[in-house]
């Protein structure tokens, strides 16, 4: 007997609730028919951090921020050999490659197309590349403006892992974190940053 | 022939000698006055005229009977007050969804086959939206917020704009929500202010040189995701349609001046 009864409520409850609760997830889920489990996953559900940064327009409270920058920074992790200060050269050609992790039917990359750090997208880095984006802040004299001690070099290498462990709802992606960069692509990009030899803080 | 000669002209200026002291974006304002009157959008518009009033399909019948919003057949000033309600699908709808929608039930062709390639350079639907956006030049922008569907996609347009996921957290707002910012020298829109997406809004479809292929809104909209490494949203689906509600809310009012000339 009970069962028609609910049946009846919810029947009258769907449509109101259907309209009132489409949310931008609902849009969402239903937009990308195509896209596999693994893109779901990978590319379309959100993580806490996403989530907490679209809902916050990137403006997070402080509550949210403390939050964030805790759970983060207990995301970082350091190459094996300890080594954080890598190859300026191996980080100056990663700064330039903006390749790489595209996919869809339109234009994909090759699954094993190398992808970039695509600093200069963003951020000014050496003075002689003119064509740097401005993004982010410039970095130009990183290295020379704050020395390359064993404290400068750890804080830069685990800003380029996880940049919401330190700037909450930061535009930065975390390319360790996300796994776009290995942790030696990362030490690379760190000695770019710092080693006085780096255009960056050569000119 | 003059004119092919002209635009090769300007293509030598402003891609081959660039100086330092003036900006890409310079460059190209004067290509685009080169081609002021030699638009290579123009050859699309006038196909897609051709495609609008040509019987075809398994019905044999034209599309001059499709109802952009405005009434069966009304061009003029439609694409201006896209995306819009439409009570024959209850759905918001933007241009190529609407076309979609006519193709289908004007002319009796199914959605898959019409809708198939869309994205290729020259489609039959990128030739029908520049068609029809070209009617609306001059037109304001003012797509209609009138409708409980209208409201509700532009508070999830507007969601959608900053929705953040994928390997690089990337949303449309990384890129699109300050003024005065570059990806390298490319300069972006601000979709949070109104004058920047106005510029933005009112020049698509555009022609776009580093692809030689004209672009629609939406073909800009999933190159965009491409870029961000997101999946493609399937054509005219609520996401990428909810999107361009927020959008041409926020460029409303800006004049239609498109078929534009993009990098």
């Amino acid at each position: 007997m009970k069962l028609p009864v609910f049946l009846l409520a919810g029947l009258l409850a769907l449509p109101a609730a259907a309209l009132a609760a489409d949310t931008a997830e609902d849009v969402v889920r239903r937009s990308y028919p195509g896209a596999t489990p693994e893109e779901w996953r990978a590319r379309l559900d959100q993580d806490d951090v996403q989530a907490l940064c679209s809902r916050h327009r990137n403006r997070p409270p402080e509550d949210v921020a403390a939050r964030i920058v805790e759970s983060q920074l207990a995301t970082i992790r350091y190459p094996e050999d300890g080594r954080l200060l890598g190859d300026w050269k191996a980080g100056e050609r990663l700064a330039s490659i903006g390749t790489g992790g595209h996919i869809g039917r339109i234009q994909p990359d090759p699954p094993d197309r190398k992808k970039g750090g695509n600093c200069y997208a963003c951020h000014a880095l050496a003075k002689k590349e003119v064509a740097a984006g401005n993004l982010g802040p410039p970095l130009t004299g990183y290295g020379r403006l704050r020395g390359n001690a064993p404290d400068v070099v750890r804080h830069t290498y685990a800003k380029i892992y996880n940049a919401q462990a330190f700037f909450p709802c930061t535009s930065m992606p975390r390319f360790g974190h996300s796994g776009w960069l290995t942790p030696q692509e990362i030490a690379d990009a760190v000695a770019f940053l710092l080693d006085p030899e780096s255009p960056v803080n050569r000119e | 022939m003059r004119r092919a000669a002209a635009a090769c002209f300007g293509l030598a200026i402003a891609f081959g000698a660039v100086g330092e002291e003036r900006s890409a974006s310079e460059a190209i304002a004067e290509y685009r006055q080169m081609l002021e009157d030699g638009n290579p959008a123009e050859l699309m518009e006038l196909r897609g005229e051709e495609l609008w009033t040509t019987p075809r399909g398994p019905k044999n019948a034209s599309l001059a009977q499709c109802d952009l919003g405005l009434g069966p057949g009304v061009v003029e000033g439609a694409y201006a007050q896209l995306p819009r309600y439409f009570a024959d699908t209850d759905r918001v709808q933007d241009a190529e969804s609407r076309l979609l929608t006519c193709v289908t039930t004007l002319q009796g062709v199914p959605g898959d086959e019409a809708a198939r390639g869309w994205y290729r350079a020259g489609s039959d639907l990128e030739a029908l939206v520049t068609y029809v956006a070209t009617q609306s030049r001059g037109k304001p922008i003012a797509a209609p917020v009138t409708h409980p569907k209208e409201s509700a996609f532009l508070a999830i347009g507007a969601d959608l704009f900053y929705r953040r996921s994928g390997p690089l957290d990337f949303a449309c707002a990384t890129c699109h929500a300050q003024d005065d910012r570059r990806i390298r020298l490319q300069e972006l829109p601000n979709f949070e202010n109104p004058e920047s997406a106005r510029t933005s809004m009112t020049v698509w479809p555009a022609y776009r040189v580093s692809q030689s292929a004209v672009w629609t809104m939406e073909r800009r909209l999933i190159d965009c995701i491409r870029q961000m490494r997101h999946p493609e949203p399937e054509l005219g689906s609520d996401a990428i349609v909810a999107l361009q509600v927020y959008l041409q809310h926020q460029a409303q009012g800006g004049v239609m001046t498109g078929p534009g000339i993009k990098r």
